[in-house]
């Protein structure tokens, strides 16, 4: 993403066309259009696990009940937040637009804080499942629990990383080059809303069915 | 008429070799020019981590040559060891092996099998994808479609940097104990998940490789669709382009369900689960302890799942090259254009549905063979309508039998040849004789080496004058062309019979135990010379390669007479990061040779429809883009 950031600094190299406005004729800028590809590869990836988990669990005699060994309320509590937090990243991107920056900045550490709860409560939980020695290879619920709450987890983890980063950088980027910093956090609220989405498929699947 | 010996450089003729002194001179001119004026870098910013497109391809191209090398190197061994099955190796393989591989010089059945594995994962993962799509997709499809570089450059930069770490890391698993990956390029389990280290090795450095082709394809999806010049709308896109463009949605979709199984597999393997473990296996006489439950079958799933569209990643930017070299070389605009991008699309479509074609054998049931085997056989459709429209190309061409257009001409009826043979593997009960036989290994490397490695050789001749501004020695290119050719038909033809006779693959001495096999087994002999053959004839190219690449004839810009914008905008090699002076603009389709009333026998997609050629400017000093050196005997 940061391309052409560095290639500006670099004493004055070329210029890629659409980087920030939209190309009439697709309607989008290259990192919105970047974006779409890769979450479309992430449907992929997590279709590819939840096609194991339905093989898994149609094939297996019998199949643990996620409502009767994991923690039912933590996770409905997590979809909560996660839900909140694509609600203000949006609040975030609409604030930058409309060129309030401090607004936008609050929503963004507020949308990081509650990437940060979420992480917390998946943490708790995990602890407790270890305590009572349930690890991914007590057996294939649990596995597939570990794996795809795992792999989204790190999802999450990603997604905190680089609101960390728009937040350290707003001031400047702001300042500097506004459209291209409220892009930024366009595109990283696409990616946002896919995670959770994920989380909305994961936790009907795993924790109620 | 002009006088003998003699070359024509833009509208003057003048004797070979002042024509080269001037074209060296022209571009010392331009080269300093662009040095005085251009943007200066560092040596880690201009080499190392460049984010050029044209020197990562480069990067690329060089990697996965060498790569090509060493799994071609591990094949020779293992031939060496079929034909002579228990036979030492010279003293200086041998200890190149050491004793731990090969005691006394002999081959352990052991590393015969890494052998295997890691010749099936060098060539596919680590050779041919990334210089069919990482080296001639970087390299050329900005210049075809007018870009200034990738839409990412720096992504690319990192596209480069992730491949590397993860070949460099596929090929440390020979130094792990118990040696590299052993379970096959597939990695079956349950066998995979009871292997030595070497396959987590294998399965971490996949993940590093998966990594670099999403980003990679993501790039090149974003380049196609966002940074096309002026005018070039997609049905005026080169072949080449929509091939690298089908390519990457392929690589874009169907690779992260490999990412997800190579997680599984890894989680099988170091956190105990049993996703790919049934339950109640016995492994040497100890029962294993895993909780159990898991399906052997969805690993096959999902590793076809990517590995089919994979075939066609291998294959589709090798038909885009041979219809580059095919156009220009016929002098004429390629047979069928719009059916050829019909059938690529649908053939795209289609490869995303036939990969349980490789799983006839696992009892799945009829029905679900049945639906693969229908799908299989529509998916031929298209592929023969793609070879088809370039053999209908040839019709009535005055042919210009250059190198690469020899190595494009040998394509079609190798490509012919392995794809027809796999008809029968599509077809659920000719494949109960013919799978996992010498025959199958036979169809894909028609498909894949006299197939789509002729395809780069053609694209390396082809596109080597773009990059250096120099052109491959002629006559070694030909040497280089009848030796390959020859001596690869009798690496893989006697496969097909190896495998009718029912001799299965990946047997550590060739089939050598098998009574049904002694009527055959003679024919190991000729493969495996005509392996170290084909070798002999890699020579030429790898030095004609070095050698032209400093010393080379220096060419003009087009040098091919070509009309597609990375010839005919630019100057042969491109100077500098930013690839056009102007940004071009596109009046026509890609393939307009032999225009009536033209003057001459190309039209390029760049030249207004009132200009008299050579057009002027956009070449920084060098001589004009429509500029032509050729010899005239």
């Amino acid at each position: 993403m940061d391309a052409h950031a560095h290639a500006a600094d670099d004493h004055h190299e070329i210029e890629i066309p659409y980087t920030v406005h939209p190309r009439p004729d697709t309607g989008v800028y290259n990192g919105k259009l970047g974006i779409w590809l890769f979450l479309a590869s992430e449907v992929m990836l997590f279709g590819a696990l939840f096609s194991t988990l339905i093989l898994l669990r149609t094939s297996a005699p019998v199949w643990l009940h996620g409502w009767q060994v994991l923690n039912v309320p933590l996770a409905t509590l997590n979809t909560f937040i996660l839900i909140g937090s694509s609600v203000t990243v949006v609040l975030a991107w609409a604030n930058l637009r409309l060129g309030n920056l401090k607004k936008g900045k609050i929503f963004l550490l507020l949308t990081l804080l509650c990437g940060l709860g979420f992480m917390v409560i998946k943490s708790i939980e995990y602890g407790t499942k270890f305590s009572h020695h349930l690890y991914p290879s007590t057996n294939n619920f649990y596995a597939t629990y570990y794996v795809m709450t795992g792999l989204h987890g790190l999802h999450v983890l990603g997604g905190m990383v680089v609101f960390a980063y728009l937040l350290l950088t707003a001031d400047k980027w702001y300042a500097e080059k506004r459209d291209q910093y409220t892009n930024r956090v366009e595109v990283t609220g696409l990616y946002w809303h896919f995670v959770d989405l994920v989380w909305i498929f994961l936790f009907p699947i795993l924790y109620l069915l | 008429m002009p006088p003998k010996r003699q070359v024509r450089v833009g509208n003057q003729w003048m004797r070979a070799r002042e024509a080269q002194r001037a074209l060296e001179e022209a571009f010392r001119v331009a080269q300093a020019e662009e040095s005085a004026h251009g943007p200066q870098q560092s040596f880690l910013r201009k080499y190392v981590f460049s984010v050029d497109h044209k020197w990562i391809g480069i990067q690329y191209g060089i990697t996965a040559l060498v790569f090509l090398m060493l799994g071609f190197s591990m094949m020779l061994l293992m031939r060496y060891q079929l034909a002579w099955p228990g036979q030492p190796f010279h003293p200086w393989i041998a200890k190149f092996l050491g004793q731990a591989n090969a005691p006394g010089g002999v081959m352990l059945p052991e590393f015969y099998n890494q052998l295997g594995a890691m010749h099936g994962t060098v060539m596919v993962f680590l050779a041919i994808v990334p210089l069919a799509v990482g080296a001639f997709g970087n390299y050329v499809v900005p210049l075809q479609i007018g870009a200034p570089d990738m839409a990412f450059p720096k992504l690319n930069m990192m596209s480069y940097w992730v491949y590397l770490p993860g070949g460099l890391l596929m090929l440390s698993s020979f130094l792990m104990p118990g040696g590299a990956a052993n379970s096959g390029w597939t990695s079956y389990p349950p066998l995979s998940i009871i292997a030595t280290d070497g396959q987590t090795v294998w399965i971490l450095g996949m993940v590093l490789l998966i990594t670099s082709s999403l980003l990679g394809s993501i790039n090149f999806i974003v380049t196609i669709f966002q940074l096309r010049a002026k005018g070039l709308s997609f049905m005026r896109m080169p072949f080449f382009v929509w091939a690298q463009l089908i390519t990457a949605f392929l690589l874009l979709l169907a690779f992260p369900p490999l990412e997800a199984a190579a997680v599984l597999q890894l989680m099988d393997r170091v956190a105990g689960t049993s996703f790919f473990m049934p339950s109640g296996l016995v492994v040497s006489g100890t029962p294993l302890t895993n909780a159990g439950g898991g399906n052997p079958l969805l690993w096959q799933h999902l590793f076809w799942f990517l590995a089919h569209p994979e075939v066609y990643v291998l294959i589709l930017p090798g038909m885009g090259i041979i219809s580059e070299v095919i156009a220009n070389n016929t002098r004429k605009p390629l047979w069928g254009y719009k059916s050829l991008v019909g059938a690529g699309v649908f053939l795209g479509f289609m490869s995303f549905v036939v990969w349980a074609h490789h799983m006839f054998l696992t009892g799945m049931g009829t029905a679900i063979s049945a639906f693969f085997q229908t799908t299989t056989m529509i998916i031929s459709i298209p592929s023969v309508v793609i070879l088809t429209a370039l053999i209908l190309s040839l019709w009535g061409a005055s042919i210009r039998f250059t190198v690469p257009m020899m190595f494009a001409l040998a394509f079609l009826p190798m490509f012919g040849i392995g794809g027809l043979t796999g008809l029968p593997l599509g077809l659920a009960a000719a494949d109960i004789h013919l799978h996992d036989t010498y025959y199958v290994i036979g169809h894909f490397h028609y498909v894949v080496a006299p197939g789509t490695i002729f395809a780069m050789f053609a694209g390396i001749y082809y596109w080597f004058p773009k990059a250096t501004g120099r052109q491959l020695n002629e006559f070694w290119g030909k040497v280089h062309f009848w030796g390959s050719l020859i001596a690869i038909n009798g690496v893989f033809a006697p496969m097909f019979l190896q495998g009718l006779a029912g001799v299965s693959r990946r047997l550590y001495d060739g089939g050598a135990q098998y009574a049904h096999a002694k009527p055959i087994l003679h024919t190991n002999v000729f493969m495996s010379v005509s392996a170290f053959i084909l070798l002999a004839f890699q020579l030429p190219f790898i030095i004609n390669f070095f050698y032209s690449m400093f010393k080379g004839r220096r060419v003009v810009s087009n040098v091919w007479d070509a009309t597609t914008l990375e010839w005919a905008a630019t100057t042969s090699p491109p100077l500098g990061h930013g690839n056009f002076a102007v940004a071009p603009v596109v009046y026509r389709g890609p393939y307009e040779y032999s225009v009536p009333g033209h003057p001459t026998d190309f039209f390029p997609q760049n030249e207004p429809e009132d200009a008299t050629p050579p057009a002027p400017a956009t070449h920084g000093g060098m001589l004009p883009a429509g500029a032509v050196a050729q010899k005239e005997s």
